[in-house]
């Protein structure tokens, strides 16, 4: 099976024979790295191999449709609450850039004390679950295959069945993962004993299995009321796990800080961000670094997401990142949607791409204020670990209320995060291992008395699952109608008939946004803006953004709502793609009959790209094909164009019309056809008009032969003109 | 619960005996500091088990999810985890002389595994 990138993906292709499927590869795989790159014209520094297949930048076709691929790793994160919709939109973000691709678990699911298998529908994330992992992984080898980059696939182990998680992601070909008992203690109140002891296991079986891990220091960023007040400690926090993760038999190479730039604009962000992101690079030389994007200060404007996120992206370039994590812009106001992963991917990419090579470019001066901030940071965070040693250790500390406290160390002002040793989740659930505790088993942590006889433990059962693969337990589904097979009925309806529905989140959930401005104040707006959504037959509609224009003259909204409305792809009628006359033929016949064109931009209109793209040779303009072009230039009247088609003996006259207030491009047409009959040379000449807004049967309406729009090339002008002649002639 | 600890910034204080470190100094202390706060946490890893450790042992066994939580619960019922469960299950096979798998539906199924030991 392999994907055709004009074919949606098939999930009853992708759930058939899972329970024989086995992951393609295994473990964490870095991008290629291409130190020195020419693409297009450019050459780039910081950047990896190409892909295969991709969706480049809007701007891309400026520049000879390259779409350069950073260096770090690209993630987005995914999780609708059903992974057979995850699992398209994962296709995407593979097309746009990222390759590492984060599946959020559903809400709970780290107070399970097991695993949960099947695939039932999830809140705010997925059930992870063998069977979800197998189809997500499935379908992943296929897209990295169609992009033609290895993908890494991510989830969670944490929360009270670390160790069995870690067991499945070995198994079916995980390869990162967040892994760090601090985040349990401290967020999911699990009893400390337990997570540090079952963290070690997993970490072994991550470690073996090659899985990169990610810890939680960011939490405390994400929960601070001042999340830069925290930079101590979270020096403190991934200190802690990455070293107890070395000493759980993890190489340092993949182990990966999860590192945010603590604050946003309007704040001054350098000054706090950038001497964070040194001292931490400083300290943690022989680790990895996933830098994340603030997530503590977004809230539902989603330009001001993008344009913080593209700031912490330049203190990634500035400092470095192996991986540079995404977030969607719209995850302060619901569970991210579609379009929103692929626009983080895109901005992170572009941001990357126009930083290239900065470091050759910009030094950081650690001369000046920045060395003597990256210090005190450093400092500080000593001083908080020889307090933990003084108050006699980390479960002390914690019980002290030491984390996660607003002060900036060692400032403390009594809000922090108090754990008592004796209580939590899944207290006095840890067992001493007897003398003869023995697990017969690969990837085990600690204490195992292994018979003398065998050479690794499992031996001792003829191996274990992760030397023997064939050994692996598969449970299908257990819910009879909580599952995929029950959800997708709707998705293979609509595909059989065709059907067409507009969608967010989830097949056909008819979701749709519409923004408007109401010229009233924010309190009326609101009423009213929600009452003619509702006229616009807008189910549920909900107010997910506004923007305050001034306090009386304006309010703008953006508001989503359901629609039930559909289309049938057979309904619709696709205009069929011109097949242009040869590059022969078209210079041939211009050639013969000495074609010349006059070209303006009409009216009051400076507008003057658009126009000179079409005539001139140097941007693939007629003029390549021979054409004689007179360009009059902008803001001319349609009677001076007129007389200049007169004058030369044009066979076609090329007005641009861009600006359209008040209808002036169609007004302009009309004219323009007027004046050509006026002097009787309607018949002699094409009247061809083009700008951003125009369309063919808009421009044909006005009197025009016909109309270019937006993304028209010199190509589409040259055959039209010459197909239109020789028709004239037969 | 909230800590109730309070402190202003005395940071200028306290840092009076880094001051003197080099950067290098300071990062070396940083580290030997985080090593002596993990030691204990990481040798309490190593001579304690949990549930979801000796599950994770039993699913890679080949014993499936339902199975292996079935068999620890019994076994953390009666006191066995501190053997570890595979430990138990293998026992059995050994001395009945049965695939290690059936050893272990026969425990699911009520066999009395405290007489192994």
């Amino acid at each position: 099976m392999s994907l055709d990138p004009n074919k949606k993906l098939n999930i009853e292709e992708i759930l058939k024979n899972l329970e024989n499927y086995r992951a393609k590869k295994r473990g964490w795989v870095w991008r290629k790295q291409k130190p020195v790159q020419v693409l297009g014209e450019h050459t780039f520094y910081d950047h990896s191999e190409s892909l295969k297949k991709s969706v480049p930048l809007p701007a891309a076709k400026y520049f000879d449709n390259i779409d350069p691929q950073p260096k770090p790793v690209i993630t987005t994160e995914i999780a609708s609450g059903r992974f057979e919709d995850d699992i398209r939109r994962m296709r995407m973000a593979a097309w746009h850039g990222a390759d590492h691709i984060m599946v959020i678990r559903t809400t709970g699911q780290s107070h399970i004390d097991g695993l949960i298998e099947g695939t039932p529908e999830g809140i705010g994330g997925v059930p992870i679950t063998r069977k979800q992992i197998r189809a997500t992984r499935k379908a992943l080898d296929l897209i990295e295959e169609e992009v033609g980059r290895p993908i890494n696939f991510h989830s969670y182990v944490s929360g009270v069945a670390g160790p069995e998680v870690a067991v499945v992601f070995a198994e079916e070909g995980i390869s990162g993962a967040h892994q760090d008992p601090q985040y349990n203690v401290l967020y999911r109140n699990v009893n400390m004993y337990r997570s540090f002891v079952d963290a070690a296991e997993a970490k072994k079986i991550m470690a073996d299995a090659n899985i990169f891990q990610i810890d939680g220091a960011h939490n405390a960023n994400a929960t601070a009321k001042k999340a830069w007040k925290v930079r101590p400690e979270l020096l403190v926090q991934h200190a802690i796990n990455s070293l107890y993760s070395v000493k759980a038999g993890m190489k340092p190479d993949n182990i990966g800080l999860s590192t945010v730039p603590p604050t946003a604009p309007p704040a001054p962000k350098l000054w706090y961000d950038l001497p964070y992101a040194v001292a931490l690079r400083d300290l943690f030389s022989d680790y990895k670094f996933r830098a994340q994007q603030n997530t503590r200060y977004v809230e539902s404007d989603t330009d001001e997401a993008q344009i913080t996120h593209a700031v912490d992206t330049l203190i990634s370039a500035l400092t470095s990142a192996d991986i540079q994590s995404t977030i969607t812009p719209d995850e302060g106001r619901n569970v991210p949607w579609h379009q929103n992963n692929i626009r983080a991917v895109d901005a992170t990419k572009q941001v990357f791409n126009a930083l290239d090579g900065i470091k050759q470019l910009v030094k950081l001066d650690m001369d000046g204020p920045l060395g003597k901030m990256v210090r005190e940071l450093k400092e500080r965070a000593v001083l908080f670990l020889e307090e933990i040693l003084d108050v006699g250790g980390y479960f002390n500390a914690v019980e002290k209320g030491y984390f996660v406290d607003s002060g900036y160390y060692p400032e403390r002002n009594g809000d922090g995060i108090i754990r008592e040793q004796d209580a939590g989740v899944a207290v006095n659930t840890i067992i001493e291992r007897k003398a003869d505790y023995f697990a017969p088993v690969c990837s085990h942590f600690g204490i195992n008395h292994i018979p003398d006889n065998l050479s690794k433990p499992c031996d001792a059962i003829d191996g274990c699952t992760l030397c023997n693969p064939m050994k692996i337990a598969y449970i299908d589904e257990l819910d009879p109608v909580d599952n995929v097979n029950t959800r997708i009925k709707q998705l293979v309806e609509d595909e059989k008939l065709g059907i067409i529905r507009p969608e967010v989140e989830w097949h056909g959930d008819g979701l749709v946004t519409v923004e408007m401005v109401l010229p009233v104040f924010e309190e009326a707006a609101e009423i009213a803006g929600l009452t003619i959504a509702k006229q616009m037959t807008l189910k549920d509609p909900q107010i997910i953004h506004k923007r305050v224009l001034h306090p009386a003259e304006g309010t703008m909204l953006l508001i989503k709502g359901k629609v039930d409305h559909y289309v049938k792809l057979s309904d619709i009628k696709i205009p069929e793609k011109v097949e242009h006359l040869s590059d022969e033929i078209i210079e041939n016949y211009v050639k013969e009959h000495e074609l010349k064109v006059v070209g303006a931009t009409l009216g009051e209109d400076e507008h003057s790209v658009g126009l000179q793209e079409i005539l001139d040779i140097k941007h693939g303009g007629i003029e390549k094909w021979g054409f004689k072009c007179y360009y009059l230039g902008t803001s001319v009247p349609v009677e001076k164009l007129v007389d200049a088609a007169i004058e030369v003996g044009a066979k076609a006259i090329l007005a641009s019309t861009i600006i359209t207030h008040g209808d002036v491009h169609k007004l302009n047409m009309k004219k323009l056809d007027q004046v050509c009959r006026e002097k009787g040379i309607r018949d002699k000449v094409l009247l061809i008009a083009g700008g951003t807004q125009v369309t063919n049967d808009m421009a044909v309406a006005a009197g025009m032969d016909a109309g270019f729009g937006r993304g028209t090339h010199g190509i589409d002008v040259a055959d039209f003109i010459v197909k239109k002649l020789i028709s004239k002639e037969k | 619960m909230k800590s109730g600890l309070d402190r202003k910034d005395d940071y200028e204080k306290r840092r009076e005996h880094l001051a003197n470190l080099n950067d290098e100094q300071l990062k070396q202390r940083f580290w030997d500091l985080t090593d002596k706060i993990t030691e204990p946490l990481i040798d309490m890893a190593k001579k304690y088990t949990s549930p979801s450790i000796e599950r994770s042992v039993l699913l890679r066994m080949g014993f499936n999810s339902l199975e292996a939580s079935k068999i620890v619960e019994i076994l953390y019922k009666k006191d066995l985890l501190g053997h570890g469960a595979g430990n138990v299950v293998y026992k059995l096979s050994k001395k009945e002389n049965i695939d290690y798998k059936i050893a272990g539906k026969k425990i699911i199924e009520g066999y009395p595994a405290e007489q192994l030991f």
